[in-house]
């Protein structure tokens, strides 16, 4: 009876969870339904305990209030430009979680558990292992302790391969293993398990990342549901599998709007590695020379921002396209002062926003709406894409591949065919970036060579920003 | 029972979660892929049901590590999410 009744409790708090998720359709909701899951979640574990009778065991709750001081910590202290490194560390964890209860499950038990229950306990066992190494190694390229370009090793194809035949044989070998060999047996696949997680992570170049975020994020929620399977917990079955699918969706957004598949980002294919790179310096105007008809001087910036201001004063229809670069300089500051600025001076001014700025899906949203930017001045690309042909000024600020037209001409390299911002067809372009370097995909953009309406600006976005805003 | 409800349950969580995140707008993902961090410690349910079922010291600490793992994931998750959707507001002009 209290059997039922307890898996009653959880298909109610799945179905909270489900509620507090379709909140999230709306910024004015979503709140709300981010406390309706943690309430739901907290009710479900609570039940687990009491009906468990396991809430007299002092070790899970010593353990539990180690993990929520640690967890506080970090969500306290996390700043919205490290937000993806958070979210790739989270992923590892919940990754990591997973696997060890599936290892204790398959070795710590003296009854005998049937092959179905195995099998699952060792695709969690896997799917854990690679989630965490792969997040840990995602974390170490978002914060810059790796290279952001792919890292190829000599045969990692042929490394790959292998590495995928002996999870293929190892899996059915642990469903029907004797208990004495299933320990070996469960670490062994712990081990390949964490390299594979490396083998595919570190070709992950770092334009990519977003990709490859939401899909380790996938790969923690099928863990989590495979462990479900195995133990019978319907609880991990049901909110693992919604968070497996919305690591799919969110994939397939990214790839979309990256114009790749995952085969391709898994394979470092969509960022040019620095052998290929100097093999098609061909490609596009040339960066260092670039650079050289760039140097500007302190007098030739100056008459640049004039420039730029004068025409910003005379244009009626500004877009603003935020990139990376904004956060790196940390310019959201002043880009919101040149929205209020602008639109006190009753201009229009609109915010367009691609899917993959940032380093995870939405994250310029986040970093833009941190400094008060009211989010109904961010246009997503779709929206907006069509309206730069009626628009005076684009301003440029720290963006370079989501704006380079040369994804719709430069054939061959990785970013043709993505959709780009078409901020060339806009009367006038103001481009605010550190440099004339290519972006993280290693394709020079065009819109560095003389145009007639185009101004770079280059330098540090704040100080450029700032100086601009005196001017207007 | 159990043989064939887990399965299904698994296929309809699934698609249902296909159907709610499609929904679900860009400016949104960011706090939509925390708050799915924050599901993934779903697994602190069976971490904790292994740390006290556990039959050897060995298991308990591992459980225990789980327990850790899963807590830190649900408390930040949900916390991070909520941080930054306190920050998403309209325009008043």
């Amino acid at each position: 009876m209290q059997v039922i009744a307890h898996k009653l409790l959880d298909l109610a708090c799945v179905i909270g969870i489900v509620s507090g998720i379709r909140l999230m359709n709306s910024p004015k909701t979503a709140r709300r339904g981010n406390l309706l899951g943690a309430g739901c979640m907290l009710i479900a574990i609570s039940a687990t305990m009491i009906s468990n009778q396991i809430v007299p065991v002092k070790a899970l709750w010593i353990s539990m209030a180690l993990g929520a001081v640690i967890g506080c910590l970090l969500a306290v202290y996390v700043t919205m430009t490290q937000m993806p490194q958070l979210v790739a560390l989270l992923n590892g964890f919940g990754g990591a979680a997973s696997a060890i209860v599936a290892f204790v499950v398959l070795t710590g038990s003296t009854a005998a558990i049937s092959g179905v229950t195995r099998l699952t306990g060792a695709i969690a066992l896997v799917v854990g292992s690679v989630t965490f190494s792969g997040s840990l190694v995602a974390v170490a390229k978002l914060d810059g302790r790796m290279t952001s370009l792919p890292v190829i090793l000599r045969g990692h194809f042929i490394l790959n391969t292998l590495t995928l035949i002996s999870i293929v044989i190892l899996m059915p070998l642990v469903a029907i293993a004797s208990s004495n060999s299933t320990t070996m047996l469960s670490v062994l696949s712990i081990l390949i398990g964490l390299i594979f997680g490396i083998l595919l992570a570190i070709r992950v170049g770092g334009a990519d990342m977003p990709i490859a975020i939401s899909l380790l994020n996938s790969l923690s929620g099928i863990a989590a549901a495979t462990v479900g399977l195995a133990t019978s917990n319907l609880l991990m079955v049901a909110v693992g599998a919604i968070v497996g699918s919305a690591g799919i969706v969110l994939t397939k957004i990214m790839c979309r709007a990256m114009n790749s598949s995952i085969i391709d980002v898994l394979t470092g294919k969509t960022t040019l590695s620095t052998t290929t790179r100097m093999a098609i310096g061909s490609v596009g105007p040339d960066a260092s020379t670039q650079t050289t008809q760039r140097a500007q001087t302190a007098e030739s910036m100056a008459a640049g921002v004039d420039e730029a201001a004068a025409i910003i004063s005379a244009a009626k229809k500004i877009i603003i396209v935020p990139g990376y670069g904004m956060a790196l300089s940390h310019a959201q500051v002043q880009v919101k002062q040149i929205l209020a600025r602008l639109e006190a001076k009753g201009k229009q001014v609109k915010l367009a926003i691609h899917p993959v700025a940032g380093r995870m899906p939405g994250h310029m949203n986040v970093l833009l709406a941190e400094v008060e930017v009211p989010y109904d001045k961010l246009y997503p690309m779709e929206a907006i894409n069509h309206e730069f042909k009626e628009t005076d000024v684009v301003l440029v600020v720290g963006a370079n591949d989501v704006v380079n037209p040369a994804a719709r001409t430069a054939e061959g390299t990785p970013i043709y065919g993505m959709p780009v911002l078409n901020v060339d067809e806009a009367d006038y372009v103001i481009i605010c970036n550190k440099d004339t370097c290519p972006g993280y995909a290693g394709v020079n953009n065009p819109l560095y060579l003389p145009r007639q309406n185009t101004i770079v600006l280059l330098g540090d976005a704040v100080e450029t920003l700032s100086t601009l805003l005196e001017k207007f | 029972m159990n043989d064939w409800l887990l399965p299904v349950l698994f296929i309809i969580a699934a698609l249902a979660g296909y159907r709610l995140i499609s929904a679900v707008p860009s400016l949104l993902h960011t706090p939509l892929m925390s708050g799915m961090n924050a599901l993934s410690g779903v697994t602190v349910s069976g971490a904790l049901l292994a740390t006290a079922f556990a039959v050897s010291g060995r298991s308990e600490l591992f459980g225990a590590i789980a327990v850790v793992l899963a807590t830190i994931n649900v408390v930040s998750g949900f916390l991070v999410t909520d941080r930054m959707l306190k920050m998403f507001k309209q325009d008043r002009l």
